[in-house]
């Protein structure tokens, strides 16, 4: 035991703060992420999936005891006969979803992010993505979404993914990218795994570029900019716009590139905005800077030639803290204000 | 029963000599190899015969015919046994015997779906396959499909927590189409099942679970028949296990009296020698 961590077990402490008094407490496990500004959409994944499955009677949704936290209980009222509840037996989740796809369905299975890509990885691997069925994979709690801790905090469950031949996987940023989504890795025909924001989910895209849409293996630019170039993924898509907003102020011109779609990586367009020139180029994930999105978009980079100055944002290779979460976005640089500032010092 | 799914069900080879063609065809892919989890396919070459040739519906010409009964592969290491029997059922071309586990073959060492016809999963990785056997029986009733999931899995499968997740399942689903096959030959990686995980009377432990459990001596085929038509009868209202008690090598008495382990090791040598044994215990 190193003395910091004596300290942090045995130094007694006291209440904390915010800054008008208030307590500031750990969010509770299905408080939906802070999004100052923006309107949000109650449950989209649930009812987007409902929408799906009146359009495709092969799709079912299976859960391990998680369905309430990650919207799967909108699609098990309104469609109980088509609903698994697997109890908490994540290996059986994914393995009995790989049973039903067998048997020509079209099985959604949800959980929480850390069980899937660390309990059931191996059932993913064998079951599912060896065989390429088409199951998807949808789970709440991705990154740093939650101040339960590291047991509850995926913060590398993309790296783990990105391993797995056969595998798609999603980091949808808001509603709007799940509402885009749901459908489209419905009709894919291979094993998908999906981030989800759930609860009350902001509308950020479709504010910042009205005409936009998912599109599945799609990488889009929100918005341009001369001084630097954001490629994003997840909520950091929302921080990075916000940012860019902030930026305005100090005559910086900030692009966002939001890429949604982690695998397969859409090369073309990354290739295309990050060779234009000129440009600092900075990634952002709701990840671990090991084996994410930044170093998706270094490697493709690099391996095609193409040499911006670059700089990665995402969290630090560590098992993160426990606390409230604007505190730990905060702490780790995932924050609006921190982003921005991050960006200038780096100009 | 349709004629065309049950053809061997009329036919006049019997049981056991089935399970010497399957004992027969595996020694000689182990000899092929000169190595092969040989110890296994001879113990458990009767429950494969019972299961192919007196249980299961199939079309041999049309392996993924719809209305076929699942049968799952856990042990991927078995693969050698199932082979044995999907050509004994036509399935697989008998002629194909000698690629086995070789470059290009159809018949890894470990059983795979995507390479053989008549595997149905990728075993190997233990404990898998009973949770996926769950999801198809699931799929199967929303069907409405009356066919039959079939898992076979070793003892040493016992030891996985993923099993005892798929026990709890299939009970909690109603699975009465559902049928676990474990072939307990008490010997795993490191040494006996029973100075592992395996801490005995597990038909009970089945049984408290609720399912319809049996124990038979799985080298006695009367009795490997009669719990097949057991466990497939029974008006039990959910998911049916048979345990049966195998002996390693069984039929090739100067392996079965060796020191058995895991992995028996058959000399260059001696491969002639326990097909010669085997042509003495041939079924008349």
């Amino acid at each position: 035991m190193t003395l910091a961590s004596m300290k942090r077990k045995y130094e007694p402490r006291r209440v904390h703060t915010g800054p008008n008094g208030e307590r500031v407490a750990t969010s509770a496990m299905i408080a939906s992420l802070e999004a100052e500004g923006y309107d949000s959409v109650p449950a989209p994944f649930g009812n987007a999936l409902v929408e799906a499955a009146r359009k495709d009677d092969k799709i079912v949704g299976l859960s391990a005891d998680l369905a309430k936290y990650t919207d799967l209980h909108v699609f098990a009222n309104a469609m109980p006969d088509r609903f698994y509840q697997m109890g908490m037996a994540e290996q059986l989740l994914m393995s009995a979803a790989a049973g039903l796809a067998r048997e020509g369905f079209n099985p959604f299975a949800t959980t929480y992010a850390v069980f899937a890509s660390r309990r059931a990885y191996d059932f993913i691997a064998m079951a599912i993505a060896e065989e390429n069925l088409p199951v998807k994979i949808c789970c709440a709690l991705p990154g740093l979404t939650t101040g339960y801790g590291p047991s509850h905090q995926a913060t590398e469950d993309l790296a783990i993914f990105r391993g797995l031949p056969n595998m798609t996987i999603v980091d949808p940023c808001d509603a709007d990218d799940i509402l885009g989504m749901v459908p489209q890795i419905a009709a894919h025909d291979g094993p998908v795994y999906s981030r989800l924001p759930r609860g009350k989910v902001p509308s950020v895209l479709t504010r910042h570029k009205p005409d936009y849409r998912f599109e599945l293996g799609k990488a889009q630019v929100i918005r341009d900019g001369k001084d630097v170039l954001i490629i994003s993924t997840g909520f950091m898509t929302m921080r990075a716009l916000d940012a860019a907003v902030k930026l305005e102020a100090d005559n910086i011109e900030a692009a966002v590139l939001h890429a949604p779609t982690i695998k397969p990586f859409d090369t073309e367009t990354i290739l295309a905005e990050a060779g234009k020139g000129g440009r600092l180029v900075v990634t952002a994930e709701n990840h671990t800077v090991v084996g994410g999105l930044g170093e998706q978009v270094a490697r493709t980079l690099l391996t095609n030639g193409v040499t911006p100055t670059f700089r990665m944002i995402g969290l630090p290779d560590e098992f993160l803290e426990a606390g409230a979460l604007p505190t730990l976005h905060d702490m780790y640089g995932l924050t609006t204000d921190k982003v921005a500032a991050q960006i200038k010092s780096w100009l | 029963m349709t004629e065309a799914s049950r053809h061997h069900a009329t036919s006049n080879v019997s049981l056991a000599q089935r399970a010497w063609n399957i004992r027969r065809k595996a020694l000689l892919m182990g000899e092929v190899q000169g190595q092969g989890y040989i110890g296994q396919a001879l113990g458990v070459a009767d429950v494969l015969a019972a299961s192919y040739f007196h249980a299961l519906e199939y079309r041999s010409e049309d392996p993924e015919w719809e209305g076929r009964d699942r049968f799952l592969l856990s042990i991927g290491h078995y693969a050698i046994a199932l082979y044995s029997v999907l050509m004994e059922a036509g399935i697989l071309p008998e002629d194909e015997l000698e690629t086995y586990g070789m470059d290009d073959s159809r018949m890894p060492m470990s059983g795979m779906a995507s390479y053989t016809p008549g595997m149905e999963i990728t075993g190997g990785s233990l404990g898998h396959g009973l949770g996926i056997a769950v999801g198809m029986a699931m799929g199967l009733k929303r069907k409405s499909n009356p066919a039959f999931v079939y898992n076979l899995m070793s003892d040493g499968e016992l030891g996985e927590g993923s099993t005892w997740e798929a026990v709890m399942s299939g009970v909690q689903h109603k699975l009465d189409n559902l049928i676990c096959l474990v072939d307990f030959n008490n010997q795993q990686a490191d040494g006996p099942t029973r100075d592992a995980l395996a801490t005995g009377e597990e038909e009970k432990k089945w049984a408290a679970f609720g399912w319809h459990a049996q124990r038979v001596d799985g080298n006695d085929l009367d009795a490997v028949v009669a719990a097949f038509d057991a466990a497939r009868t029974t008006d039990h209202p959910g998911p049916r296990v048979i345990i049966f008690d195998t002996r390693m090598c069984k039929g090739v008495d100067f392996l079965e009296s060796r020191e058995i382990t895991h992995f028996v090791r058959v000399e260059a040598d001696e491969w002639a020698k326990a097909l010669a044994k085997l042509e003495e215990g041939k079924p008349q």
